[in-house]
């Protein structure tokens, strides 16, 4: 069937299988590879984007039900050629090692920063408990993600770009 | 890489228009709601539905409501939505409880309370939560609608009284004056139950009026430990009635030894955290938070 799905503020329209999965629409029909394709059973998480504006975890999700909706994903997290914070937290702080699980990280991370932008680390925890790293680097991934709270990381929604960008300049 | 048996698939448009399809395309036909017990399921072909009918747009089921001194949760509220309800957590801290454990965040944002009940799997945490405080359930099929009593509504597990065409609509608690509690233990964060118990205490004049304690993931029937219940019913809401309330439950129910522990440890389980939620719920009833 024919769906139409926003991806980071673009609109595409793709015919796809009912049964395709939204982690595979993502990487293999619209090729941003940046979602990572993990476990398949949604547990770890490195699938994580946005619906609506909650991260999900795209392998249990049909594109199907995405269609009409929109989706962001760690493409759409930079803004323009500037890192959003939440990516310069995980240089800044060493946040990945072999960077499977960091762009699923770094999603529900930029969620946690515009809904609390002053989170403690329990809360960091708390909000990345559904996410695997098989490097185990748990506690650098929390100093990234409380790096990003401390360097203005708190107030970046996508949507607030355009009259961000006037005060930038 | 795990996917589906092709299906054919059909978004409802409405209530009446989703028991359509439902009627349409038959028995082999299933609901998705939040989808992340089914899609799993269908992966592993232990479900290949030959129709998946999307009731993800039905936005009349998205709602959280005090109606008539009843909580209405809408089956499409998903576990995100009923954590982050200030009505929920003010009039039943057992769901407050339940939800902060149910998985994790980001299946809490697709998962959804009707789904978590008539999918029945018998270590479900909502499922024991309204058992013990006694919800009802209103449902829809193509002869009308029906209030189930939640602890009719399980058959057994993955079964309930649903019909074909039948969908959940609402679940309903009255907003009473008891107090209520979750516990539960799991092996590593957001995994299903070892065990877990939920407790509501209805308190008058020093004296335990009625309880509700609701066990998971133990073979308890219906989610109920009634017998525990029964004994609470008439006496001082203290420790040694507790701790005789939590041996009781832990006898009435009827574990099976699997990867997640032996008989015995999951009837020790049910028989503390009987105690356990016991004790906070009447913590909370004195004003203390537990």
């Amino acid at each position: 069937m024919q769906i139409t799905v926003t991806v980071n503020g673009e609109r595409y329209t793709r015919g796809v299988e009912p049964r395709l999965l939204l982690v595979h629409f993502l990487r293999d029909d619209l090729g941003l590879t940046g979602t990572h394709w993990g476990c398949d059973t949604s547990n770890c998480g490195v699938c994580a984007v946005w619906l609506d504006g909650a991260p999900v975890k795209s392998c249990t999700v049909l594109a199907v039900m995405a269609d009409g909706h929109e989706v962001r994903t760690v493409e759409g997290l930079a803004h323009g050629a500037e890192l959003d914070p939440v990516q310069q937290g995980f240089v800044a702080c060493h946040g990945l090692q072999c960077g499977f699980c960091t762009p699923g990280m770094m999603m529900t991370a930029r969620w946690l920063l515009d809904h609390d932008p002053d989170p403690s680390e329990e809360d960091i925890r708390e909000a990345v408990s559904g996410q695997l790293c098989r490097c185990t680097g748990y506690e650098n991934i929390v100093r990234s993600i409380r790096w990003a709270a401390e360097h203005g990381g708190a107030a970046r929604p996508a949507e607030e770009d355009a009259g961000r960008e006037e005060v930038r300049t | 890489m795990q996917v589906p048996a092709t299906f054919q698939y059909a978004r409802a448009t409405g209530v009446e228009h989703a028991i359509e399809l439902l009627t349409r395309y038959g028995p082999e036909a299933r609901l998705v709601a939040g989808g992340h017990s089914l899609l799993p399921m269908m992966k592993l072909r232990l479900a290949q539905p030959e129709a998946l009918i999307d009731i993800n747009g039905l936005d009349e089921l998205t709602r959280i409501r005090v109606d008539g001194g009843e909580l209405a949760v809408g089956a499409m509220v998903r576990h995100a939505g009923l954590l982050a309800s200030a009505v929920v957590g003010e009039h039943f801290p057992v769901l407050r409880d339940a939800e902060r454990m149910i998985a994790d965040p980001l299946v809490r944002n697709r998962g959804t309370v009707g789904g978590s009940l008539c999918q029945a799997d018998p270590s479900e945490d909502l499922s024991a939560a309204f058992c013990a405080l006694r919800a009802t359930l209103v449902a829809q099929g193509p002869d009308g609608r029906r209030v189930v009593p939640v602890r009719e509504f399980f058959l057994g597990p993955y079964e309930t009284v649903l019909g074909e065409a039948e969908l959940l609509l609402e679940v309903r608690v009255p907003i009473r004056s008891h107090a209520s509690a979750y516990r539960k233990v799991e092996r590593r964060a957001g995994d299903w139950a070892v065990a877990a118990a939920a407790a509501v205490l209805e308190l008058s004049g020093g004296v335990v009026t009625e309880a509700g304690i609701g066990l998971t993931a133990v073979g308890a029937p219906r989610f109920v430990a009634e017998e525990a219940e029964r004994y609470l019913c008439g006496g001082p809401p203290d420790e040694e009635r507790f701790a005789e309330a939590g041996r009781v439950a832990g006898e009435e129910c009827r574990p099976s030894a699997d990867q997640r522990g032996p008989v015995d440890y999951k009837r020790h389980l049910a028989a503390e955290l009987t105690v356990r939620a016991l004790r906070a719920a009447a913590a909370r009833a004195q004003g203390q938070e537990a």
